[in-house]
């Protein structure tokens, strides 16, 4: 991560009206800030030479993580000797080059490659979030529109956004009557939130200006909606629609869990009850890992999409 | 000359938390065809409420306002605000800034490579044309404000609102603006009403200065005709007795008779 980003970071964390829960990123920005100016002095010591500007700038950037990493392991390593039911780091590398040899076999709908496993989360996690950003983002922009609308559904939405999404399972279940789009369903109700509150608080913050200038240039409706306001909500989205795709890489392993099927938070407990602690920790890497994808996927997009407002 | 703009008894009262509060009261103005006219006076003077009345960005509590002896009905292209803050759409180049107001006035009546040359020419006379597809953030404040102009100015607006244009730029920028107003109104013969609170910028750019009261309760307190020849030229005027006398009329009635005493 540069600078900037974490920069970012921390500002959409700060924003007013996002939910508390939810700012997570925000520790891990500042810490990494932190960590920064140390590893400075000692490349500054280190590298005289003009011509290695470069690699001292990559060094600087480089090995501050790669520390952190090697903390890491050793304490892994360290709590492995001292309790035998922990796979040490050697032993779960040895296993996921095993594992990721052949991420994509099929035996029976139960013994599925890890491969299949995440790709099935994935695919719940992008129906529930799509259709929440569907519903989600046109409700954010009435909340953020129309008074009566915020003052008639905020209440509402104060109530049930605490509300912890796997809470919901058993409705889904009800419903739907079969556990997959029981699992999607609680994404759905996980991802909704921060998306209209963010569109909605985009749209409240669109300046008055802006709107003045439409007014005095005659602009229809539709045109205020999709020149001016579109554009200025946008970044508030995306802000919105990374929030809602963390909380969903979140729930889904959880969802997945008490569901079944095949997906990585199943995966996680078939493995548990096989008792392979090797694969569960695999299984904690994989997730990480496609959670930081996502993340900075949509750090990506918000960045082509944002304007300097000055 | 027949006035374009008649202002009536218009007085203007704000609910506020601590009671109503009137920011003007018993307006009367009248500004005619081609003429540019200066509201001038001190901070929360309603100086910037009178512009808004006008633009119909705001209506009055009581009194009339009229446009070619219509009630004004709300904003419209056909009395173009320049804004202080320059407020161009940050995702639009300084070309789709100007064709917004463009298409909307003359898009119906007109094909694409004629609203297109509308656009060029008012970036022009701004001396814009060489950074038409840059973006709002990649040029400078004064070069900004220019684009604000030539998006009023190409809407053909019945008269032009400037709400203190020059104020949020430096000494200099601010300087050349004013000569390119200056140009830009003899060559269009343009109705500008300027709000502004830099006695020279008044003097300069005026045939007539109102100079408002202090609020609350603001009003019209004197106005000041300036018949200084056409066209004028900043440094020429630096030494002339008319303008000194102008500018001197402008500080009497600003720091003798309305002096702000907590400011």
């Amino acid at each position: 991560m540069t600078d900037k980003e974490n920069d970012m970071s921390t500002v959409v964390a700060l924003k007013p009206g996002m939910p508390l829960g939810e700012a997570k990123p925000a520790p891990v920005a500042v810490a990494k800030i932190a960590v920064a100016p140390a590893a400075e002095k000692v490349g500054a010591g280190e590298t005289a030479a003009p011509h290695s500007e470069a690699l001292r700038d990559f060094l600087r950037a480089a090995i501050p993580p790669l520390f952190g990493f090697g903390l890491l392991l050793g304490i892994w390593a360290l709590v492995a000797m001292k309790n035998a039911s922990i796979p040490g780091p050697m032993q779960t590398w040895d296993a996921a080059a095993k594992l990721f040899a052949d991420p994509f076999y099929r035996n029976g709908p139960n013994d599925q490659g890890i491969g299949w496993n995440v790709l099935a989360s994935l695919q719940r996690v992008a129906i529930g979030f799509g259709v929440a950003a569907a519903i989600g983002i046109p409700m954010g922009f009435l909340l953020g529109r129309f008074t009566f609308m915020n003052r008639m559904l905020d209440p509402i939405i104060s109530l049930l956004r605490p509300v912890s999404p796997l809470a919901w399972l058993p409705i889904g279940l009800l419903v739907f009557q079969k556990a997959d789009p029981a699992a999607t369903w609680t994404i759905f109700i996980c991802s909704i939130w921060p998306m209209i509150l963010n569109t909605a608080e985009g749209v409240r913050r669109v300046p008055q200006d802006y709107l003045n200038v439409a007014r005095v240039l005659g602009l229809p409706e539709t045109k205020i909606i999709t020149r001016i306001l579109f554009p200025a909500v946008l970044p508030y989205m995306l802000t919105g629609i990374r929030l809602s795709i963390g909380t969903a890489w979140l729930v889904i392993v959880a969802a997945e869990m008490l569901t079944g099927g095949v997906g990585i938070g199943f995966w996680v407990w078939d493995e548990w009850n096989n008792l392979k602690v090797e694969h569960i920790v695999i299984a904690i890497f994989v997730i990480g890992i496609v959670g930081l994808a996502l993340e900075q996927m949509l750090l990506l997009l918000a960045r082509r999409f944002s304007y300097e407002t000055r | 000359m027949n006035a374009l703009v008649k202002i009536e008894k218009v007085g203007q009262t704000f609910n506020t938390k601590s009671g109503r509060f009137t920011a003007l009261r018993d307006i009367d103005l009248q500004i005619k065809q081609g003429e540019v006219v200066s509201l001038i006076g001190h901070s929360g003077c309603g100086k910037s409420t009178l512009l808004n009345l006008i633009a119909g960005l705001a209506l009055p509590t009581i009194g009339v306002l009229l446009c070619e002896d219509r009630e004004i009905p709300g904003p419209g292209p056909e009395r173009a605000v320049v804004f202080q803050n320059h407020s161009l759409l940050p995702w639009m180049s300084c070309f789709e800034n100007v064709m917004l107001g463009v298409e909307q006035v003359f898009g119906r009546k007109e094909g694409k490579p004629k609203l297109k040359a509308r656009v060029e020419a008012a970036l022009a006379m701004v001396h814009m044309e060489h950074a038409m597809h840059k973006y709002p953030h990649e040029i400078s404040g004064g070069m900004k404000q220019r684009v604000g102009i030539a998006r009023a100015f190409a809407m053909e607006p019945k008269i032009l609102l400037m709400d203190e244009p020059f104020g949020a730029l430096d000494a200099l920028t601010r300087a050349a603006l004013q000569d390119e107003m200056n140009g830009v109104m003899a060559k269009t013969g343009a109705t500008v009403v300027l709000v502004t609170h830099d006695v020279d910028e008044a003097v300069l750019l005026s045939d007539r200065i109102v100079m408002m009261t202090n609020g609350p309760a603001a009003t019209i307190g004197e106005i000041l005709e300036v018949k200084l020849p056409r066209p004028r030229d900043r440094l020429e005027l630096a030494h002339d007795p008319a303008f000194a006398g102008y500018r001197a009329a402008v500080f009497e009635f600003l720091y003798r008779k309305q002096l702000k005493k907590a400011a």
